[in-house]
């Protein structure tokens, strides 16, 4: 019988043996199949705006609209103050990596069920759907991103020497996504209530983070408290970071920061603990 | 020294049915049930019927106790009746379900197809599928292009590479599916009856293509309902009977052994008792006779016999049809009637008869032993399908005088007659 050269293996190349307490995160294997996570941007990306008339521009058009809306009923007819900024692009500025994170929760939570039949016919990290989802969100961002270049432009403000910071607010942002995402994905798998939270729960979300409003609304000791919304520390440093608004990014954001990382690294273990189930209920 | 591909150690898969898995799955019914259970337990106590935890959550044994072991280049067919776990064994060992107990080694890249086109994207070309695809089987990039060429060509799509799979024809989209799927080339291959795709071309080239991979000495298990199919690719056979390994043997000796305990269960059985159908089962079939002479009760069935399969349904839908297939005693399958293919000498009869009748004039099986499967199907959906619903004998008997007897590899005889030289 002629044999494959890896017969002679003495160690088997996997071992399959049922889940027991904390598995490990496994994150080697994630890497092995990063190619895999690529194509899942990749096709997301492609296939987003098919059979659409307006295409990516609708990634300009969703934040660019809210801020028009906001601009006249806020910034006009109540009269909400903006941190000393044209109201527009205070707003615009916070719209920005809102809509991203609005956008990666609502794909990522659903990514697992409609991902379902390839989670119940093919193995693969489950991690990849849930966090192409949200990576492949972000080509829409920068396009939504341009356009605040471009309205800073238009309305002569300079970022300030803070912009290096910016990646941090972007990673920050990445990860709240992704950590709701992740506590979400696995919840729908079992309970399709999500479906119909997710969308009532982003528009609640939305009033209790500093989009419409600046945060210095707030008083001082309850700032803190504020800051535990993750999205509060996000839209707040973005605006310090590129319109150079003078809140620094004080204990709000270092308790922003430390929720954001809180709700990815449980909902990466929760997701790994009930990640071999999924093919079973979903 | 070891030549092992995969060991399997007492493996067992426990499934939740009923119980937390009955209801619809809102956080409002398990929140409800979790406030209710407690009381309707404590009412089963008072009531004496409590029989323990287990009652309140139904769980079946997909897989009891399965231990095997398979060596490189060996080919493995695995047979048995729906719900015997073979599925499920397949599922464990690509990893996509984890097992309740035991253990599994692999030794090699292992690549399962349990389905073909898993992962196809609608919107997207051929060529941005195949890469898509490939990558989800597991395939490297490079892999893939160098034999993306070759998957166009197997797949016989070269003109619509570039358009949109949402627009190719079911047969093409199957081709192509199962074309990126046949050029995965792991160390040990798991395929779920995936054969059964495409038109009879494309169907033989896809056999070609296993046999080839059984060939080379790859490892491949395979999953099939069809007799003929696994033993004609298969060495070794493993049949599964309610999650419970009973016979690894040589191909033969397994799928003898398995046809043997449905013949068994088949006579043994009521058909109107049989639970192992498939089908929404609101109209079903409930016997099935044969009726090869006018006024007397048995006879033996003979080739070249007018002969009427009737089936009794139990109720009549709109747009019923009723189809069913004969196989001879190593599973193959010999031919298949169906109602929905009409001609001009079918009758209609009154609504209210609860039967399908199928008259053939002359019936041209040789000798031997066949079964018979049947799929009932109606408002227009499938109702009832019964895998061995039947089993009969033809027996030894002569044709205008010539003798038919029984045939080694052939199942079918022709009234002929002969014009020679001398």
């Amino acid at each position: 019988m002629d044999t494959t050269k890896s017969a002679s293996l003495d160690h088997p190349t996997t071992v399959i043996e049922p889940p027991r307490g904390w598995i490990s995160l496994q994150l080697n294997e994630f890497w092995d199949y990063r190619y895999l996570l690529y194509f899942f941007i990749w096709r997301d990306i492609k296939v987003r705006y098919k059979q659409t008339i307006l295409g990516g521009s609708w990634a300009i058009i969703q934040p660019l609209f809210t801020m028009v809306i906001f601009s006249l009923f806020f910034g006009k007819l109540a009269n909400v103050p903006s941190d000393g900024l044209p109201y527009p692009i205070f707003s615009f500025a916070g719209l920005v990596p809102w809509t991203y994170f609005a956008n990666s929760l609502t794909q990522a939570s659903n990514s697992l069920v409609s991902g379902a039949n390839m989670i119940k016919k093919i193995y693969f990290p489950r991690l990849i759907l849930p966090t192409a989802s949200v990576l492949s969100g972000l080509l829409d961002f920068f396009l939504s991103f341009l356009v605040l270049l471009g309205m800073m432009f238009f309305y002569g403000i300079l970022p300030t020497i803070n912009i290096i910071w910016l990646p941090f607010f972007i990673l920050l942002t990445i990860i709240t996504s992704l950590g709701v995402g992740l506590w979400f994905s696995t919840l729908n798998v079992q309970f399709r209530d999500v479906r119909y939270m997710v969308p009532f729960l982003i528009q609640a979300w939305l009033f209790s983070t500093p989009i419409a409003y600046p945060s210095s609304l707030i008083p001082e000791p309850w700032r803190i408290l504020y800051g535990l919304n993750p999205m509060a520390g996000v839209v707040e440093g973005f605006r310090w970071a590129l319109l150079g608004t003078d809140t620094p990014p004080g204990p709000m954001l270092i308790v922003s920061s430390f929720m954001a990382v809180i709700v990815f690294i449980s909902g990466l273990y929760y997701f790994k603990r009930m990640e071999k189930t999924f093919a079973d209920v979903v | 020294m070891s030549n092992l591909a995969i060991r399997v150690e007492t493996l067992s898969k426990q499934y939740q049915i009923g119980g937390s898995q009955k209801t619809y799955n809102r956080l409002s019914d398990q929140i409800a049930d979790f406030v209710v259970s407690p009381f309707r337990r404590a009412g089963k106590i008072l009531q004496g019927q409590f029989s323990g935890a287990a009652e309140l959550d139904v769980t079946i044994w997909a897989l009891k106790d399965v231990s095997l072991e398979v060596n490189h280049g060996e080919t493995v067919g695995i047979i048995g009746p729906n719900g015997a776990g073979k599925t499920t064994l397949l599922k464990i060992l690509s990893r996509i379900t984890a097992p309740t107990e035991g253990r599994v080694e692999i030794y090699g890249r292992i690549g399962s197809l349990l389905e073909v086109g898993t992962g196809f994207h609608p919107e997207l070309t051929g060529r941005e599928n195949i890469l898509l695809n490939g990558t989800i089987l597991g395939m490297k990039k490079r892999e893939i292009d160098r034999k993306f060429d070759e998957i166009v060509d197997f797949a016989e799509i070269e003109k619509f590479i570039d358009t949109p799979v949402k627009h190719y024809s079911s047969g093409m989209y199957v081709r192509l599916a199962f074309s990126v799927a046949a050029h995965l080339e792991p160390e040990i291959l798991i395929v779920d009856e995936v054969l059964a795709v495409g038109d009879i071309a494309f169907q033989k080239k896809c056999l070609g293509k296993m046999d080839a991979v059984a060939q080379e000495g790859r490892t491949v298990l395979f999953v099939s309902h069809n007799m003929g199919l696994v033993q004609s690719l298969c060495q070794r056979g493993i049949y599964l009977n309610d999650g419970v390994l009973v016979c690894d043997d040589t191909i033969k000796s397994t799928v003898a052994a398995y046809l043997k305990t449905l013949e068994n269960s088949s006579l043994s059985q009521h058909l109107s008792d049989r639970k192992d159908r498939q089908g929404l089962g609101h109209t079903k079939i409930i016997q099935i006779e044969i009726d090869n002479c006018e006024n007397c009760s048995t006879s033996p069935i003979m080739t070249g016999q007018l002969i009427k399969f009737v089936f009794h349904v139990s109720r009549i839908l709109p747009l019923m049809s009723l189809t069913f297939s004969i196989y001879d005693h190593l599973g193959q399958p010999v031919v298949e009637f169906n109602s929905r293919n009409r001609g001009p000498q079918d009758l209609i009869k009154s609504t209210n008869e609860l039967t399908f009748i199928c008259e053939i004039d002359r019936l041209l099986l040789l000798p031997g032993r066949y079964r018979v499967d049947a799929w009932l199907a109606g408002d227009n959906n499938f109702q009832d399908g019964i895998r061995n619903a039947l089993t009969f004998d033809v027996v030894e008997s002569q044709i205008n005088g010539r003798p038919v007897a029984v045939q080694k590899q052939f199942r079918v005889f022709f009234p002929h007659r002969w014009l020679s030289p001398n």
